[in-house]
């Protein structure tokens, strides 16, 4: 296991390297020279100079990124333009909203996508696995800024039931910051839980046909006991790493829906930093997003070989 | 959908490629395609938005970027049967149009994707080792970071408009094509009419493109049908957000981002975008589906 680990890890430090060349590179997309249009509509020569100095502008670009990628060591991430900012603390102060967004919509996506994985599996060919299918098929079309809209007009604008907008803190309202999260949650939801149904599914499909299954079968236990004890437990342990890796979807989406629903969590961030032009803020997003995938991926094939002995060797 | 599960998704497709060498294959699975209902059902509306978009200049009833200031927020009616916007447009000629800026995102993207993605992946997969390990490792580095994300910060660097979306969007997906490709070559490469063409002294490069391209195809038409329904999401949500197309040109996403501050006064111009957007991307989706079903003889 030990070897596996560091194994495992040692895959990762190239890739995370080729992350930050990426999301350097972003700025070499910018027509012209950086500075100056980092230096916004002022075009102040200050600030131009300062930036200049600040980016090492005037070295050649390996050095320009050995200093960046540097001070990303150093938890230094760059300066909002806008707010003057340190850019990691702007994340960390949006990060929390997000998360709680992502967690509930996870906990949605679980609560429809693996029950309808399971009975579509079960009931293969009937009324069931056609309306589950057509369920997933609906999730993975259907553009989540569209159904958040949707809802809004639903709920908030027609029945009134639920605010259209804004956010709570949970601390300072649960029950308002519940009811804020709980469209934006489902909407977000969708999609994962869409394609979680499908791997539950297949999952479900390829254990039941398995021997040990069959053979609980002829036992005589029970149809419940046999799917819930002996067919599930085993599906569910891809269906659950697949799962982890649909964070980078739930991540899009929230950019999305937290436009929408206007939530100021982290996909608001960059969404507003992307129009102030704050450069710095946009890749330092992406850079915090990319590492966390990353990180994610590594823990989930993890826990996959901790619940799976067999890959262990 | 994550990357690396949509290649698992559709890589059970190269199964037809190699069943038999003979033209076969492609006849048996255009022929269990015929029979797939919902697939035929995606490929009439496909077809139905391809004629929407060329014929756009006949079908629309209105100029689409004509401000009526005395028909502002209109509810639908005979005269405008999705109704009007908030400059007084006609929703309908504004939808017809903006087919053009949708289909043309996913087309073209995902064109980008391939004519980058598919060499890499070849080459990587046929070449191996140490070209294989950059690749790969490159590869995952695009992977790692979420697809719209990169696309936004893509788009954000570029400058919004259609043109740089479109290439964001095509930069951002061009990494699953390059894993297909690569995972299908590792495949294919291994086979006896490789090998046979290798010991006819033939150079790498022709057996690469001659003999191992046309055996992948299978799951690369399946992975551009997908890769088109994402791409046409990806292109309205940027313009959504004001990245993509911009204004007087019409957009799904763009008149979504319009409609979502009138849904009080004018619900109408949120509800025919959006179902555009959704109708052309289940349209896409089913017949992916159903391609997948049909060139992958497992799945019967």
């Amino acid at each position: 296991m030990t070897t596996y680990l560091i194994r495992r890890i040692a895959t990762i430090l190239p890739t995370l390297v080729f992350v930050t060349m990426l999301i350097f590179g972003l700025q070499q997309l910018l027509p012209g020279d950086p500075a100056l249009v980092l230096a916004g509509e002022e075009q102040d020569p200050q600030v131009i100079a300062y930036l200049r100095e600040r980016m090492h502008l005037d070295e050649p670009l390996p050095m320009q990124y050995l200093y960046w990628v540097g001070g990303v060591l150093q938890g230094d991430l760059g300066e909002s333009i806008r707010s003057q900012q340190p850019v990691l603390e702007l994340i960390l102060q949006k990060l929390p909203v997000t998360v709680e967004l992502a967690v509930l919509a996870m906990l949605i996506a679980l609560l429809i996508g693996i029950p309808a994985g399971i009975v579509s599996a079960v009931r293969q060919g009937t009324a069931w696995d056609y309306a589950a299918n057509g369920f997933a098929l609906w999730g993975l079309s259907m553009p989540n800024f569209w159904l958040g809209i949707l809802m809004i007009l639903l709920f908030s604008v027609h029945l009134g039931w639920l605010p259209a907008s804004g956010y709570v803190e949970p601390w300072v309202d649960p029950v308002a910051n519940l009811k804020a999260m709980l469209m934006p949650a489902f909407v977000l939801g969708t999609n994962v839980a869409a394609v979680l149904m499908r791997h539950t599914r297949s999952a479900m499909l390829q254990v039941m046909n398995a021997d040990y299954v069959r053979t609980a079968r002829a036992k005589g236990l029970s149809r419940r006991v046999v799917i819930l004890r002996h067919a599930l437990r085993n599906a569910l342990t891809p269906v659950i790493t697949l799962g982890a890796l649909e964070l980078g979807t739930l991540l899009s989406g929230a950019v999305l829906t937290e436009q929408v629903f206007t939530i100021p969590g982290f996909g608001k961030l960059i969404v507003d930093s992307v129009f102030n032009r704050d450069y710095a803020v946009v890749q330092g997003v992406v850079l915090v997003t990319g590492t966390a995938y990353i990180l994610l991926n590594l823990l989930a094939d993890i826990a996959y070989v901790i619940v799976n002995p067999r890959l262990r060797s | 959908m994550s990357g690396a599960a949509q290649v698992a998704d559709v890589a059970g497709a190269s199964a037809v490629a190699g069943s038999s060498p003979a033209a076969g294959p492609w006849r048996r699975a255009l022929r269990r395609l015929g029979r797939r209902k919902p697939a035929l059902l995606g490929l009439a509306v496909v077809v139905f938005f391809i004629a929407c978009a060329l014929l756009a200049p006949w079908l629309s009833p209105y100029d689409p970027i004509a401000t009526s200031w005395g028909a502002i927020r209109k509810g639908p009616s005979a005269a405008h049967w999705f109704g009007t916007d908030e400059l007084g447009r006609d929703v309908l000629a504004r939808v017809i149009w903006g087919t053009r800026a949708s289909l043309a995102a996913g087309v073209i993207s995902v064109s980008i994707s391939i004519a980058i993605g598919v060499p890499i992946g070849l080459a990587a997969g046929f070449v191996g080792g140490l070209t294989d390990g950059l690749i790969s490792r490159v590869t995952d580095a695009f992977l790692a970071v979420p697809f719209l994300i990169l696309a936004i910060a893509m788009a954000a660097f570029l400058g919004p408009s259609l043109t740089n979306a479109m290439i964001a969007i095509g930069i951002s997906a061009t990494p699953i094509f390059v894993r297909l490709t690569r995972a299908q070559v590792i495949n294919v490469k291994v086979e006896d009419y490789v090998e046979a063409a290798r010991a006819l002294g033939n150079p790498p490069w022709r057996i690469a493109i001659r003999h191992v391209l046309p055996n992948v195809i299978a799951p690369l038409i399946v992975q551009t049908t997908l890769a088109i329904a994402t791409a046409i999401i990806a292109e309205a949500s940027l313009s959504f957000l004001g990245l993509g197309q911009q204004p007087p040109s019409p957009s799904w996403g763009s008149m979504l981002n319009t409609a979502k501050n009138y849904m009080d006064q004018a619900p109408w111009m949120a509800i025919w975008p959006g179902l555009a957007i959704f109708v052309l991307v289940l349209a896409f989706n089913l017949l992916g589906d159903g391609l997948r079903d049909a060139l992958d003889p497992r799945g019967r």
